[in-house]
């Protein structure tokens, strides 16, 4: 097993004593009819292996697009990488020939999309898109796949998965259907996996499900875990750190515990806020006012500032500092980092 | 099935009755029919019965497999056997065509959306469409005899071998081939933006296999309808491509019998292409199913 996982890895020069994934200064921007909309703006981050990062954002503050850009599989055009690296145990996947970075999509770094009904493709059975990752990456004939494909649907507890290995995607439940895309992007025992929003689609009982089977299947393999979402709950569950987005760039970055603990960015807090608690029964839910910004329109100086609570002229007239330092691991991009952490929660 | 071809063949029947004229005019010479002839005319098909009996007697017949014999005194079922392999013959060509070229121009539009190919394939199949068959047909025999490649693509097509037949083939199948690209490039363009395309590229895989095996099967689901559906209705032949080409096919044969008031011969052969018709949908819904799991299923 481990012998035809080298072999399939050949051709990329990988270095084991580098960091799993880097992401350094990503850069994406949509040339749309309308103009460009800078997308990603300096995004960084590092995700080491075993680890679960959470990147959390709002719709359209590029959590997806930073996900798709490390896949390479951005829809382009209207998409481009314009700057950046993304480091794979050292490797610029950006610059690889497409030929050799199509060896690692899906194979060493693999996803899974949040609605399975619509990422799933309707007119194959499931087992026979799951077998396909090994015919088209290992070269295994169709019935070896098929074989392994089973195995692997037995491995995400799908019940009677030979029997249901010939159905098509239509004919699960939604949780089942999330298993078989789990299924397909652990085919190839991938090192850093990408699940963008898994569960968003899915009932409670069956999120904490699917949840548990990714963790377990991380602490298996020791993958890295790139787990993208906008729901603050399941973050405090079982990401280790997380990567606060806003607007196409990086507002906070931090330890989970610390996250939750002291909020550095005046857009964390607010997130934070905006989580129902029992103890505040009967009080107004606190909520960030407005909307986030079109990206085609960015505000001057800091992308948050009219909606921001500290917002003061210096927020209006310049861009906040990239990264103000807040120890090991923890950084904020913000004037106000102080007042922000030292700011007790609004009642 | 049963209703319809029962529907169908009572419509018709009543319509050809509806028809002014009468079938024995013009029998004569130039002078008016005896009263003696159109009395036995009229006892000979059954024409002194009333309207509902004509029908049920033709019916009966029918049921047996007797289209029965018009008013020349031929056999129904002959004069198609003679016609009906030549409006196979032009509809497969036609049909080959339409696959051919169609699906490959709308395959290459939609690739390249938004750029030369597409546009090329965008506006020539908006002229072909405007443009009625009548013209397109004569306009390739003038441009073919132009050329001197009149041996090659014979003009008119009278004892209806394959030879004679591509170049009426192309002009029958030249308004679905519009058709035919322009329902892929749309198809193709609509998948291409599916969520199922982006998890292919994610598995890492490459852009032929997920565009030749995941985007395409979905873009000719309706495709493959439309062809299946309008070989049903080219297996009926075709009145006008069949009279620039001097084709003796159905669509010529059934023209003649109703110019002529033959309605044994018009009943008899639309029956017949209702039922090939009903086929042609038949085969077409059940392959349907095969290809989109989701309606045999559900």
């Amino acid at each position: 097993m481990t012998e035809i996982k080298h072999s399939a890895r050949g051709g990329v020069p990988l270095d084991p004593a580098a960091p799993l994934l880097v992401v350094e200064d990503l850069q994406v921007e949509f040339r749309l009819r309308e103009g460009v909309a800078r997308a990603i703006n300096g995004v960084s981050f590092e995700l080491a292996a075993g680890q679960t990062l959470a990147i959390l954002g709002e719709s359209g503050s590029g959590k997806s697009v930073t996900a798709q850009a490390i896949m390479g599989i951005l829809d382009s055009p209207p998409g481009f990488v314009t700057g950046g690296r993304v480091l794979y145990r050292g490797v610029d996947l950006l610059q690889l020939p497409e030929r050799e970075r199509r060896k690692v999509r899906g194979a060493q770094i693999a996803m899974i999309f949040q609605d399975a009904l619509s990422a799933l493709n309707p007119v194959f059975p499931v087992g026979w898109q799951i077998a396909e990752m090994l015919r088209v990456h290992r070269g295994l004939n169709r019935s070896d796949a098929q074989d392994q494909a089973i195995r692997l649907m037995e491995r995400v507890k799908i019940p009677a998965a030979r029997q249901r290995a010939r159905d098509y995607p239509h004919q699960f439940s939604g949780g089942m259907r999330q298993r078989v895309m789990i299924a397909m992007s652990i085919a190839l025992d991938p090192v850093v996996l990408i699940a963008d929003e898994p569960t968003t689609a899915l009932d409670v009982t069956v999120q904490a499900q699917i949840m548990r089977l990714l963790q377990d299947l991380q602490d298996e393999f020791q993958m890295g875990l790139i787990l993208i979402t906008h729901d603050l709950g399941v973050v405090a569950d079982v990401a280790d750190r997380i990567v606060v987005m806003y607007a196409g760039g990086l507002v906070e970055e931090a330890d989970v515990v610390d996250l939750y603990a002291h909020p550095a960015h005046p857009y964390s807090r607010g997130l934070l806020d905006s989580i129902p608690r029992l103890d505040q029964k009967g009080s107004d839910l606190p909520a960030i006012g407005g909307l986030p910004p079109n990206l085609l329109h960015l505000p001057a100086g800091c992308a948050f500032h009219p909606r921001c609570p500290l917002a003061q002229d210096v927020c209006r007239s310049g861009a906040p500092p990239a990264r103000v330092e807040l120890g090991p691991g923890r950084a904020a991009a913000c004037h106000f980092v102080d007042q922000t952490l030292t700011a007790g929660r609004p009642a | 099935m049963i209703p319809v071809i029962i529907g169908a063949t009572f419509i018709l029947f009543v319509l050809v009755f509806a028809l002014p004229g009468e079938p024995w005019q013009g029998r004569c010479g130039e002078r008016e029919c005896p009263a003696s002839y159109i009395e036995a005319f009229k006892r000979e098909y059954n024409l002194d019965k009333p309207l509902l009996l004509q029908y049920l007697l033709y019916l009966g017949k029918l049921v047996q497999g007797d289209l029965g014999v018009n008013f020349y005194n031929n056999r129904v079922i002959d004069e198609l056997a003679v016609r009906y392999p030549t409006t196979v013959k032009l509809a497969l060509i036609a049909i080959a065509v339409e696959i051919v070229i169609g699906i490959a121009a709308g395959l290459l539009a939609g690739i390249n959306k938004g750029r030369f190919l597409d546009s090329l394939v965008v506006v020539s199949t908006l002229v072909v469409v405007s443009i009625p068959v009548f013209v397109i047909g004569s306009v390739s025999q003038w441009g073919v005899l132009q050329l001197h490649l009149n041996d090659i693509f014979p003009v008119t097509a009278a004892q209806g071998t394959i030879k004679q037949l591509i170049l009426p083939g192309f002009v029958l199948g030249s308004l679905s081939v519009a058709y035919v690209a322009r329902l892929t490039r749309t198809n193709l363009v609509e998948n291409l933006r599916a969520d199922y395309v982006r998890t292919a590229r994610a598995k890492g895989l490459s852009t032929g296999r997920v565009i030749g095996v995941h985007t395409l099967r979905n873009s000719l689901i309706p495709v493959v309808t439309f062809i299946g559906y309008d070989f049903g209705s080219l297996m009926g032949g075709a009145i006008v491509t069949e009279r620039i080409f001097n084709i003796n096919g159905i669509g010529g044969f059934i023209f003649r019998s109703i110019s002529q008031r033959d309605g044994v011969s018009v009943v008899g052969a639309v029956t017949v292409l209702v039922l090939v018709y009903l086929v042609a949908n038949l085969l077409v819904d059940l392959l349907y199913g095969v290809l989109d799991p989701r309606i045999s299923h559900d």
